[in-house]
């Protein structure tokens, strides 16, 4: 089925946001049409301060933009209120973020049921599940650890796994390997490739990290505020490449 | 969310136990401070709680509190009796009389005079002694405390004498009263024997004790005594309360009392509200991970409260039982410390720790309520 007859399972047209007012306006945002399909691993590169966040956590329901329409799963995000919004995220949307945000205090385990705890599962319930998700990702001997006894990679992995036990169709993920080494990073990218296609959800990845563009279907290349470029074609991904100054020192080199 | 949000709290173990400590201080002071003002209450109204027998105190109309005498006539006496409703009605004596000890040392003893024929107000707790002994020549019953106080180190026998003016008394008994707000000794002995032991004065009744016939509101029976008499006519519990909340508006007790309490509400409030806040600081990032993964403010807020309940009731208890078991060393070891724990102090000290933990958790609930989740993607 080609990208003109399949149906984005997320989509934007128009898109602005503005932080602040007056002379102390930011317009991080300024016109952005996007199509995310199911399957696919999407990703949005620019420079730092070029909107990328500011667009992922608009396509996530977290933020309202200011103008413009957002669409996921047939819904107007733009339209809900604040609580459906959160509802909405609660259901169909799991994240992944730069610094994984499990909390320290519970098990890798007890972490992957939070999702299905806010949908209000028992915890010996949200538990059962959490094991027998960790186990499909190899991790089912570390459920019983805390995050700060697992490695980067393997807080990675337990991440991917809270974003994906409530069995969303959309996944966000913010510089998902960033703080992880290259080798990890691309195991990483490799089990969220094998997510979107498995499961037919939208994968978006916001990352500075060149060396994980050869993982993507699409790439939007932002820049102040805009898509510059949507590419489709893998072979034009390696002269993608973001500038230098925009690859953070850390971006592949963190333990 | 409930589990989610006590394994949060007691993970953090430095904070959970700073949070605990310093709802515990708080309690602990509020508790201990309240219970000991208490006790000091307690002690100024004790003599009046120690008359038995006696429902109804009958007074000048001037009287304060209990210390405060106001002699009465003996005519008040049958003024009284002839209240319809009125049982009985006996004279009291109470005054302070100057006892003389053998080796020529001088000490101020409460005296209380009771009724000759019936004694009604004699001491409730005799341990040394009878009763009837009190109806001897020059005889008196001592407190234990008091007797100590006068000769320390001797063990307590009956037949030890003193004088009062320049009239010897013999100790009949040995009697356990409630320890006095003066720590004078009381000395009890008949009326009629009380007289003798102070110098004379044209009126010399202090109180009259009556009780009213079976059936009789006490209430009632006292405002029908007023009506007759123009005397004052309370119950003991209200000559009790007259006199503790004398003492509680004529001293500086209940201010200097209340400074501490509020010392300790400000500095338990201060540390549970700094270290709760913190402690929500530091997981302001997995709040924000929550409201992203779809917490709603409610659940958040519930989190925030269950956390904030579960470190106050703690430290409530912790508190709390800390001052009691102040309380009851210092009685066992005989420490005169005045110390009494009623159940209003618990549930004071329990609506103050409440109050503690709301404004603790308001400062984090504001923080966490007002929190984007978009913080999440904010390296």
């Amino acid at each position: 089925m080609s990208k003109v007859e399949q149906q984005a399972l997320v989509s934007c047209r128009g898109l602005v946001k503005n932080y602040g007012t007056g002379n102390a306006m930011v317009q991080a945002l300024r016109g952005v049409d996007l199509d995310v399909y199911g399957g696919e691993l999407t990703m949005l590169v620019g420079p730092s301060g070029c909107g990328k966040t500011t667009l992922l956590s608009i396509l996530a329901a977290i933020l309202h933009p200011t103008a413009g329409e957002v669409w996921a799963l047939g819904s107007n995000l733009t339209a809900l209120s604040t609580a459906k919004r959160t509802a909405f995220r609660r259901t169909n949307v799991g994240f992944v973020f730069q610094q994984f945000n499990l909390l320290p205090t519970l098990t890798a385990a007890e972490n992957v049921t939070v999702p299905l705890v806010l949908a209000g599962w028992s915890k010996r319930a949200a538990l059962d599940e959490a094991f027998k998700l960790l186990d499909r990702m190899g991790m089912r001997e570390r459920g019983d650890h805390l995050p700060g006894q697992l490695s980067g990679g393997q807080q990675q992995r337990v991440a991917i796994a809270r974003a994906l036990v409530h069995h969303p169709r959309v996944l966000v993920c913010d510089e998902p390997t960033s703080a992880l080494d290259h080798k990890t990073g691309t195991a990483i990218l490799q089990l969220l490739r094998s997510i979107a296609v498995e499961g037919d959800r939208a994968v978006m990845i916001v990352t500075h990290d060149s060396r994980i563009f050869e993982f993507a279907d699409t790439i939007a290349s932002m820049d102040d505020g805009q898509i510059m470029k949507v590419e489709r074609d893998r072979t034009a991904f390696v002269a993608l490449s973001p500038p230098a100054d925009a690859v953070p020192a850390s971006a592949s080199s963190q333990p | 969310m409930n589990w989610i949000a006590l394994k949060m709290l007691m993970g953090n173990r430095g904070k959970y136990f700073g949070m605990i400590a310093g709802i515990a201080f708080a309690s602990l002071l509020i508790a201990q401070q309240a219970s000991i003002f208490c006790g000091l209450m307690l002690q100024t109204s004790g003599q009046v709680r120690d008359i038995g027998g006696a429902e109804i105190w009958v007074m000048d109309p001037n009287v304060r509190f209990v210390d405060d005498v106001k002699p009465l006539s003996d005519t008040d006496l049958y003024r009284v009796r002839g209240v319809r409703g009125v049982d009985w009605a006996v004279k009291f004596y109470k005054g302070l009389a100057r006892s003389r000890l053998e080796d020529g040392n001088f000490q101020q003893t409460i005296l209380l005079g009771l009724d000759d024929a019936t004694l009604v107000g004699a001491p409730p707790n005799i341990i040394l002694g009878t009763l009837a002994d009190l109806r001897k020549p020059n005889a008196v019953i001592m407190d234990l405390e008091g007797y100590q106080l006068l000769w320390p180190g001797q063990e307590p026998h009956i037949g030890k004498r003193f004088e009062m003016n320049d009239r010897e008394a013999e100790i009949v008994g040995i009697c356990r009263a409630s320890r006095t707000f003066q720590t004078f000794p009381v000395v009890y002995t008949r009326y009629s024997q009380a007289l003798q032991f102070v110098p004379p004065e044209r009126k010399v009744m202090s109180f009259v004790l009556a009780n009213g016939q079976p059936g009789t509101n006490p209430q009632a029976l006292c405002r029908q005594i007023e009506q007759q008499t123009g005397l004052r006519a309370v119950t003991q519990n209200e000559f009790a309360w007259i006199t503790m909340w004398y003492f509680m508006g004529a001293t500086g007790i209940p201010v200097n009392f209340g400074i501490t309490v509020a010392l300790g509400f400000v500095v338990g409030t201060a540390i549970a509200a700094q270290t709760f806040y913190l402690f929500t600081l530091e997981n302001i990032k997995q709040y924000g991970a929550l409201k992203a993964m779809g917490a709603g403010n409610l659940s958040l807020m519930g989190m925030v409260m269950l956390q904030a309940a579960v470190v106050s009731l703690i430290g409530y208890g912790l508190g709390v039982g800390a001052a009691a078991w102040f309380g009851q060393m210092s009685q066992n070891s005989g420490s005169k410390l005045a110390f009494y724990m009623p159940s209003v102090v618990l549930v004071g000290t329990g609506l103050a720790v409440c109050l503690i933990s709301v404004l603790a958790s308001l400062l984090s609930l504001r923080r966490v309520l007002a929190l984007e989740p978009a913080v999440v993607f904010q390296s």
